[in-house]
C-alpha cells in the first residue's frame, strides 16, 4: 500500500462526491484525481524521478493539495514548507534537502526568489497551477515504488539550530493514518475542517486521512479571521474540527458568535501540538456541548504518539492519555532501563509509524533511533520526558534537550539566538522558554545591548519576524546589564527565566 | 493630517515588514495573501485601529472584507465613525 492509494481509491469508488472545498470553490474526487494525474505527468516531464525531493512552498490551497499527491504519484518525495519562511531558511532548505523542484505562489516570489538564487540543485519551478504547456501525456505512477520508498521530508527544528528533515516512507505514514483513524473513527459522511497549515503534520494528515474514508475536507487558508471560519462551519455542516490550544483560545473569546452559527453537526474536536489548559478544555464543551474532544500528543518523527479518549477527560484532564494501535511505548531512565508505571522518564515509540530518520544527518539520527528489540530494528527515543500514573496514562513533563515548545512547534533557542546576534546592537543573547498557558511556553529572550545602544522590545520582535517564523520570534523580550555564565564562560540558561 | 491609509501603513511598515520583503503593497493587496500580517498580528492590528481612529471593533467586525486590505480598513472605518 502507497501513501496516494487511498486517495486513487477512494476517487474511483466515488468520484463525484465532494473532496475539497477552498473558500468558493469545491472541488470533487474525480476533479481532483485528473488535475493530480496531470501534474504528476508534468512533474515526470520535468524530469522528476523516483526519489527526488519536489519542495511545496504554498498557502493552504487546492494546488498545494493536488501536487502532494502528484508528486507522490511521480514516484518523488513531497516536502511541504510553511508559507512563513522566510528567504534564508527557504534557502537553506532547498539546499539541505537538495529538492529538483519547488512548486509556489506568485505571492511568495519576494521570498522565493532570492532563495532560488543559489539553490543550485532546483530544475523545476512552477508557481500558481501547471506550467505553461505543460504535458498531457500521462506517463503513469511510477511502477517501481514499494512502500519503503520515501513519501514526505517534514522539516523540524534541531538543537544545533539546523533544521532537521524528519524521513517518512509510504509504509510510515500509510501506518500513522491507519493508526490514528483507528481510534479518531472518521467516516465517509464526515466533514473536516481544516484551518490548520498543510506544512505541518497535523494539517496533512487531515486530508490523507479525510481522503481515506472519501470525507469532504474543507479547507480554510488561516485561523487568522475566527469568525469567517465559523460561518464556513457553519454552511458546510462542518462534523470534525482539529485544533490547537491557541484556535481555541481564539473561539472561547467568541461565545455569542458561536450561539449565532448553527454547529450542530459537529461531532469531533480534536486538539494536539501543545496540551490545552484545565480552563480552556471546560470551556471547549461548554461552547460545544454536541462534540466529542479528543486530546493527542505526537510529533513529526511518527506523527502521532497518544490519545486520551473524551471519557477520560474529567478523569485526568492534564494526561496525554494512552499509545494509539498498533504501537508500542514505554518510558526508560537514563541508562536505557524500561521504566515501572508511576515512573518518570523518556518516552520511547516502537511502530512503523517511525520514521527513517533525518534527512544527511547520521549522528543526529542515531541520537533519535536507536537498537530495538528485534534484529535491525529501530526505536525512536523522543526527547519528551513523561511520567506515568497507575493505569498507564502519561503526562507530559518536559523536554530533555533545551528544546522549546510553543504552539506545538519545536523551537530551537539556537537558531533564535543566531537570529537575535544578526541584530546590529546586539552583544550577547540568550534564548529560553518559559512556562505558558496557552503556548505550552512561550520564547523568551535575554538580550545584553551593546555599550551606548538602546533597544525596544518591538524592535528585537520585528527584527525575529524578519528572519524567523513567526512561532519562533520571542514573546518576551527582558534587556540585561550581562548574562550568567559558568567558569569556562558558557551562558547559564538555567538561571534566566 | 495623514489619511487613514497613511496611518494604517505606517503602523505594518513600522510592525511588522522587515527589509525589501513586501516593503511594496498596493492599497488593495490582501496583508493575509502577501504574508504581512498572521493570525497575532491582526489582533495587534484590530487595536491600533480602535486605539487610533476610537472605533470599537466588535467580534462579527473580525472578517477579511473590514480588515485584510488598506482599502477595506479605510472604508470599515469611515462607516463605522459615520454610524
Amino acid at each position: 500500500m502507497l501513501l496516494h492509494h487511498f486517495f486513487d481509491q477512494t476517487a474511483m469508488r466515488l468520484p463525484a462526491k465532494t473532496a475539497l472545498v477552498c473558500g468558493d470553490q469545491r472541488h470533487s474526487y474525480a476533479e481532483l484525481a485528473e488535475r493530480v494525474d496531470q501534474a504528476a505527468a508534468a512533474l515526470q516531464a520535468r524530469g522528476i524521478m523516483r526519489g527526488d525531493r519536489v519542495a511545496l512552498f504554498m498557502d493552504n490551497t487546492a494546488e498545494l493539495v493536488v501536487n502532494i499527491f502528484a508528486a507522490l504519484k511521480a514516484g518523488a518525495v513531497f516536502m511541504p514548507i510553511s508559507p512563513l519562511t522566510k528567504q534564508a531558511k527557504l534557502h537553506y532548505l532547498l539546499n539541505d534537502s537538495g529538492a529538483s523542484a519547488l512548486i509556489t505562489q506568485t505571492s511568495l516570489a519576494s521570498t522565493y526568489r532570492p532563495a532560488l538564487t543559489h539553490a543550485s540543485l532546483v530544475h523545476t519551478v512552477w508557481h500558481d497551477g501547471l506550467p505553461e504547456g505543460a504535458d498531457d501525456g500521462l506517463l503513469g505512477p511510477d511502477a517501481t515504488l514499494i512502500d519503503q520508498d520515501l513519501a514526505c521530508l517534514i522539516y523540524t527544528s534541531g538543537t544545533t539550530g539546523e533544521p532537521k528533515g524528519v524521513i517518512l516512507s509510504h509504509l510510515n505514514m500509510v501506518s500513522a493514518a491507519r493508526a490514528v483513524n483507528s481510534y479518531l473513527g472518521l467516516l465517509e459522511s464526515d466533514v473536516i475542517l481544516c484551518a490548520l497549515p498543510l506544512a505541518f503534520s497535523y494539517g496533512i494528515y487531515q486530508v490523507l486521512m479525510g481522503f481515506a474514508v472519501g470525507a469532504t475536507v474543507v479547507l480554510e487558508r488561516s485561523f487568522a479571521f475566527p469568525v469567517k471560519v465559523l460561518e464556513v462551519m457553519a454552511r458546510e455542516r462542518a462534523t470534525v474540527f482539529p485544533g490547537v490550544p491557541t484556535i481555541f483560545s481564539a473561539l472561547a473569546t467568541l461565545p455569542t458568535v458561536i450561539a449565532q452559527h448553527d454547529l450542530s453537526a459537529l461531532r469531533l474536536i480534536t486538539n494536539a501540538g501543545a496540551a490545552l489548559p484545565e480552563a480552556l478544555i471546560g470551556k471547549v464543551r461548554g461552547l460545544f456541548p454536541q462534540a466529542q474532544l479528543l486530546s493527542m500528543y505526537g510529533m513529526t518523527e511518527c506523527k502521532r504518539v497518544t490519545y486520551l479518549p473524551h471519557d477520560q477527560l474529567d478523569v485526568r484532564p492534564t494526561s496525554v492519555g494512552k499509545g494509539m494501535p498498533n504501537q508500542e511505548v514505554w518510558l526508560v531512565d537514563e541508562a536505557g532501563q524500561r521504566l515501572p508505571p508511576g515512573s518518570t522518564g523518556e518516552l520511547v515509540i516502537r511502530g512503523s509509524h517511525v520514521m527513517r530518520g533525518y534527512w544527511g544527518k547520521p549522528i543526529e539520527t542515531a541520537q533519535r533511533l536507536r537498537p530495538g528489540p528485534l534484529p535491525g530494528e529501530t526505536v525512536l527515543y523522543s526527547g519528551d520526558l513523561f511520567r506515568t500514573d497507575a493505569e498507564g496514562y502519561l503526562y507530559f513533563v518536559s523536554r530533555k534537550d533545551d528544546i522549546i515548545k510553543s504552539r506545538g512547534e519545536k523551537v530551537s533557542p539556537r537558531e533564535v539566538e543566531n537570529a537575535l546576534y544578526a541584530l546590529e546592537g546586539v552583544l550577547e543573547a540568550a534564548v529560553v522558554g518559559v512556562p505558558d498557558d496557552l503556548l505550552g511556553q512561550a520564547v523568551k529572550a535575554f538580550v545584553v545591548p551593546k555599550p551606548g545602544i538602546t533597544l525596544s522590545e518591538r524592535e528585537v520582535i520585528k527584527h525575529c519576524l524578519g528572519c524567523l517564523e513567526s512561532f519562533m520570534a520571542p514573546k518576551h523580550v527582558q534587556f540585561v546589564d550581562s548574562l550568567p555564565t559558568t567558569d569556562t564562560g558558557k551562558i547559564r540558561k538555567v538561571e534566566l527565566n | 493630517m495623514s489619511t487613514i491609509k497613511d496611518q494604517v501603513r505606517q503602523y505594518i511598515v513600522d510592525n511588522f515588514i522587515m527589509g525589501t520583503e513586501g516593503a511594496a503593497f498596493t492599497d488593495a493587496d490582501s496583508f493575509l495573501e502577501l504574508h504581512l500580517v498572521d493570525s497575532t498580528g491582526f489582533l495587534e492590528l484590530i487595536f491600533f485601529i480602535e486605539d487610533t481612529f476610537g472605533v470599537k471593533v466588535s467580534d462579527e467586525d473580525m472578517v477579511p472584507e473590514n480588515l485584510d486590505s488598506l482599502n477595506a480598513i479605510e472604508a470599515f472605518v469611515t462607516r463605522k465613525k459615520a454610524a
